[in-house]
């Protein structure tokens, strides 16, 4: 009788080019399997060398070298090397070696030699795989591949540890140290089947719990986070780590069919991901001051220029800049606390423009407000949120956030207002329009709560989202401002640059090209009542609706990506080469390819703000 | 447990070593069975461990105490320093002597009809043996699989088992010694280092095994013990240095 090894089975069952073999073929195999552990850095198969088994990675990771000893490769866990060995010579043609403490599942030649003949879908895969990883050399694009390809489900290491809603604190402590985890999901057990209640963290037990000192007898339902944010079993990595950076949460609940299948964790995505974005966003919640938050900057555009490097698409950049962007305010914010004591009333920390879209680059400026609860007293509360504000406004500068030339910024008194009045302020924008201030104003139609009471940032988008749509008047003057600025096409198609100053003889890509589509892209969103704040989600807002002509939609979310594309990649080129990144490239440094795709990308617009004007009776084009 | 209450005992490999235990045992023991597994003998404790035949082996028990509960499965899984051999990897249910309790079947995920048509041990105790012959073995926790085996034997054939056993735990204990904070620390929350089998894989970046099947935490002790090794001692180790 042989005996099962599930867990070795069922891990191959989940990775290529196992996971389309036969039960019988994968029964086969994990009762061969041979397992070795290597140590961080040990050697694991040398040049020249017999080959004598596929290897496959359980955990951890492994480095390929050419023969040179350059390296060729870094695979993780559930990749395979050494079929090239075992296919051509019998001899190993990459050496690896542990980069991580690895363990291997060694899958001996014979049963090699026997799946590649036998099934077509194996062979293709060692074959084809070997072909291309050939050509690249260190291929960075398999770390992104994965962010984008892996499913979340890859990360579940075990079914997700829950808790009737109604235990107490201590014993959901005991109960996450019993089963070693960080995070324990809550379920309410009055319904069949229960439903995820809410979910609490060791960060929560912390900061709200023993902060607070509360007896441990508190209901956990008094501490738990009950607006859960979770994510579907079929999203991709990058979409959790999305997930994760828009909602300032470490961890994830993977829900299938209503019901939870696992959680995951920062961490698990922070090893996907190789030290980017997600690190850089975990070592900002460790900084106890804003020097330890100035050092941890530095690694912002490292990070950035990464993701360009690894073929991110401008939407998970711009998504990943932001969510640095916005853990920066957070930190700040919590810091200030910390040294202001707690707010006297409550209030929402709110960031605008870019950051709010979820489109934030490299340079950057602040753009942020505060909305203070109603019985907020100038006389008595104002004092706390004005040096609250400096400590946040100046703490950004320090970290490369420069302050907004145009002050908007909660330090700004007209910016730090009780929502009462922010409801008046964008009431009056919307019902008494006047193009030079709507002209100022813009930006606020761009809004996320990021800190404090985020209600009172639905509450003010539920209002624009319901006021907006229903004034003409008002849409048809934001339509006019969306159209000051045009592509820099000619007549004849030809580019039309900047003349004079520092940027003579180039195109500026934001102030041409990513600004108007946004400003075109928000006059249709708020005309149909969406509350979307990123405008490729605007889009998808956009053409549920019969606003925009067929096919338009899409037009536009291609000629959005190719031209913030272009800019993300010149301002990645100009960091690497050590000069300042900014957004004016000279035409004569795209190649011919990105030369033609920015035209097509800048006649969809010239297209889209015609069309824009025509819908909206906007009055004249320049002001 | 057991083991941590003498933290700081270490092996021994005065005399009599387990090679003349086997062999006096050899020559005592009347069941075939026995007498064979004796007679394939022990190593010397000299021995570096890059030359000693390991298997890992785990069981699944109605409870922790050997005179009350009783074996429920059994997995082992052979290896030696560099390589864990599921080839011969072996799992068996066997009928408990006991009534099964609602509870631990949960745990084990063996249903009752599992157990009604599961042999008794002493069905397999052959294979079993020639299975753990010639070979040290490696549990997490050395309180149960060894005292187990021995009482279960006793039972059915009048006569005990001993050998040596490397126990994965003791090590994970004796490589932190530190691993219970002072009362300083205490009072700033840190909590004792877990010496449990998924935890101390953890350290080592093992991956985490479903807990409670026998084979699952033969294999998971198995890698453990891999690990330990390369982190903590050498090939050139001699195993009476970690045998108990």
């Amino acid at each position: 009788m042989q005996a099962e090894l599930i867990e070795i089975r069922n891990h191959l069952s989940q990775h290529e080019p196992f996971d389309e073999l036969p039960d019988e073929t994968l029964d086969m195999i994990s009762s061969q399997v041979e397992v070795a552990y290597y140590r961080a850095g040990t050697d694991i198969s040398e040049f020249d060398q017999p080959s004598t088994d596929l290897f496959y990675i359980r955990s951890g990771a492994v480095d390929i070298f050419r023969r040179s000893g350059e390296l060729y490769n870094r695979l993780g866990e559930g990749d395979i090397f050494g079929q090239f060995g075992l296919m051509m010579k019998k001899t190993v043609r990459f050496p690896a070696r542990a980069l991580e403490d690895t363990l291997l599942y060694c899958i001996p030649g014979d049963v090699f030699q026997e799946l590649w003949k036998t099934h077509d879908s194996f062979a293709d895969f060692v074959e084809i795989e070997d072909r291309t990883r050939l050509r690249t050399a260190v291929s960075r694009r398999q770390k992104s591949n994965e962010l984008m390809n892996v499913r979340v489900t890859r990360l579940i290491s075990r079914p997700p540890i829950t808790a009737p809603d109604t235990i107490r604190l201590q014993e959901a402590a005991r109960i996450m140290t019993h089963e070693g985890v960080s995070a324990l999901l809550l379920m309410d057990e009055s319904r069949t089947p229960h439903t995820m209640a809410g979910i609490i963290t060791d960060r929560d037990l912390r900061t709200r719990a023993l902060t607070e000192a509360l007896p441990s007898e508190t209901p956990v339902a008094d501490i738990m986070s009950s607006d859960l944010i979770s994510i579907r079993s079929d999203a991709y990595l990058f979409e959790a780590m999305l997930t994760m950076l828009h909602n300032n949460v470490h961890h994830l609940p993977v829900v299938e069919k209503g019901q939870p299948r696992g959680i995951i964790g920062l961490s698990d995505i922070v090893r996907y991901e190789s030290q980017s974005t997600l690190f850089v966003v975990s070592n900002i919640y460790r900084q106890k001051d804003v020097k330890g938050l100035k050092a941890v900057s530095k690694d912002v555009s490292l990070s950035f220029v990464r993701m360009v490097n690894e073929d991110a698409n401008s939407h998970m950049i711009g998504s990943a800049m932001a969510g640095i962007g916005r853990s920066f305010c957070q930190r700040l914010l919590e810091l200030g606390e910390e040294q202001l004591g707690p707010p006297p009333v409550p209030y929402c920390f709110m960031a605008l423009g870019s950051m709010a879209r979820d489109e934030q680059l490299i340079v950057t400026d602040q753009d942020n407000a505060m909305v203070l609860d109603d019985a907020f007293d100038p006389a008595q509360h104002d004092e706390y949120f004005k040096a609250l504000a400096k400590f946040v406004s100046d703490g950004l500068a320090a970290c490369g956030y420069s302050y907004c030339t145009g002050d908007i910024m909660a330090t700004n008194a007209k910016w730090r207002q009780p929502l009462r009045v922010w409801k008046e302020y964008f009431t009056d924008w919307i019902e008494n329009p006047e193009a030079q201030s709507l002209l100022h104003s813009n930006i606020f139609f761009d809004l996320a709560g990021i800190h404090g009471e985020t209600a009172f940032t639905d509450t003010l988008k539920q209002l624009v989202a319901e006021k907006a749509s229903r004034s003409r008047r008002f849409l048809a003057m934001l339509a006019r401002n969306a159209l000051n600025r045009t592509p820099p096409l000619g007549f004849f198609r030809t580019f039309v640059m900047e003349e004079g100053g520092e940027h003579n003889k180039t195109i500026n890509l934001k102030r041409r090209g990513t600004a108007p589509l946004s400003d075109l892209i928000r006059v249709h969103t708020l005309a149909c009542g969406s509350t979307a704040q990123n405008t490729f989600e605007r889009l998808k807002a956009v053409a549920e609706t019969r606003l925009l002509p067929e096919g338009s939609a899409e037009n536009l979310r291609d000629a959005l990506e190719f031209i913030a594309i272009v800019r993300i990649r010149h301002q990645a080129l100009a960091i690497e080469a050590g000069r300042a990144p900014n957004n004016s490239v000279r035409p004569e440094d795209l190649s011919s390819f990105e030369r033609r795709n920015l035209k097509d990308a800048f006649q969809v617009l010239s297209n889209g703000q015609k069309f824009l004007r025509y819908r909206y009776h906007a009055p004249t084009g320049r002001p | 447990m057991s083991n941590q209450k003498d933290p700081q005992r270490r092996p021994q490999t005065a005399t009599p070593g387990w090679p003349d235990i086997f062999a006096a045992l050899a020559a005592e023991a009347s069941d075939g069975r026995l007498k064979t597994f004796y007679e394939a003998g022990c190593v010397a404790p000299e021995t570096p461990l890059a030359e000693v035949p390991l298997v890992a082996m785990d069981f699944e028990t109605t409870g922790l105490d050997p005179n009350q509960h009783s074996i429920v499965s059994i997995g082992l899984v052979p290896l030696s320093l560099v390589r864990i051999y599921s080839r011969d990897a072996r799992h068996w249910v066997v009928r408990p002597l006991l009534p099964l309790h609602q509870q631990s079947v949960t745990i084990h995920g063996i249903t009752h009809t599992e157990i009604d048509q599961a042999p008794d041990l002493t069905e397999i105790i052959g294979d079993l043996l020639s299975a753990l012959a010639g070979k040290v073995v490696i549990v997490h926790h050395r309180g149960i699989e060894r005292p187990f085996l021995d009482v279960a034997m006793q039972w059915r054939l009048g006569e005990g088992i001993r050998f040596p056993v490397i126990d994965t735990m003791a090590i994970e204990a004796q490589v932190n010694p530190q691993r219970r904070p002072n009362w300083l620390r205490r009072l700033q929350g840190q909590r004792p280092l877990s010496i449990r089998l998924p935890d101390s894989r953890t350290r080592y970046g093992l991956p985490h095994y479903a807990p409670h099947h026998a084979l699952s935490d033969a294999l998971a002790s198995a890698e453990l013990f891999q690990a330990q090794v390369q982190h903590h001692f050498s090939p050139h180790t001699p195993i009476g240095e970690l045998w108990y």
